[in-house]
């Protein structure tokens, strides 16, 4: 019987929409309005660097883009396909969610070891 | 005969089929509720995106990571980045609001009742938050 890659996939969504439900409003308020706004003081580049330098730092911060990103690539296949009815390139529009979301993965983790 | 060289065809004569038009879900503020909803993973991945980017200024030297910071301070990121919070806080409540679907936890015989799963999922988005904040702008 062949094996479904189904639950992996959802499993997957399931990790990221978590890990970016819980993270990345507090990161992108912070990072993408307060900061620029100047609401808040920033943090010195060499305190950010040191803090992003940390191996827990780079496995969290790789687990967040990553798992969001195939959050993202389940999610957007599934609202192509009801949304804008898209059932006929189901294939294609498989491959190219869960295709950029691992490209997309191994550019984060490339970027994140080489720090 | 019949039964000879049988022809199967892979797929079943086609029945009547209503063709749903591509904005269907246009019509119904529940239906585009959904949509916008579903969306929400448009907002949060490309917002990993820019954070990564902006993690690949800071290790570029300071020179690149000023100009990610005045990129972000131009008015068309700042309006990016509004209405991309907007769509991350949707995601986070229609998400956590889900929860009780999702994870359903039993004491013995009692089952812990759907408001309580979903707001301990809201106090560990205030506590997370807070922590990540205070890591983040406390020296």
């Amino acid at each position: 019987m062949k094996k479904s890659m189904k639950p992996f996939w959802w499993g997957l969504f399931g990790a990221g929409g978590a890990i970016s439900a819980l993270f990345i409003p507090v990161l992108l308020f912070l990072n993408g309005l307060a900061i620029p706004l100047g609401w808040v003081e920033a943090p010195r580049d060499e305190a950010l660097l040191a803090l992003v330098k940390h191996p827990l730092t780079r496995l969290f911060l790789f687990a967040l883009i990553s798992l969001s990103l195939f959050h993202w690539a389940h999610r957007f296949r599934y609202t192509l396909y009801d949304g804008l009815q898209l059932k006929h390139l189901n294939e294609l529009v498989a491959v190219l969610c869960y295709g950029s979301a691992m490209i997309l993965t191994l550019f984060a983790g490339f970027t994140l070891w080489n720090i | 005969m019949m039964t000879q060289n049988p022809h199967y065809t892979k797929h079943h004569p086609r029945w009547h089929r209503v063709r749903m038009p591509i904005f269907w879900w246009v019509h119904k503020w529940v239906h585009m509720k959904f949509i916008l909803r579903e969306l929400t993973s448009v907002a949060v991945a490309l917002y990993a995106l820019v954070l990564l980017f902006q993690i690949r200024a800071l290790t570029q030297g300071s020179e690149a990571y000023a100009n990610f910071l005045a990129w972000l301070k131009t008015p068309g990121a700042i309006v990016l980045h509004a209405i991309a919070f907007l769509f991350a806080i949707l995601h986070s409540v229609t998400w956590f609001n889900l929860s009780p679907r999702a994870l359903v936890v039993r004491i013995g015989k009692k089952r812990i009742p759907d408001a309580v799963i979903a707001a301990s999922n809201y106090v560990a988005w205030v506590i997370f938050s807070a922590a990540l904040a205070w890591i983040i702008l406390v020296d």
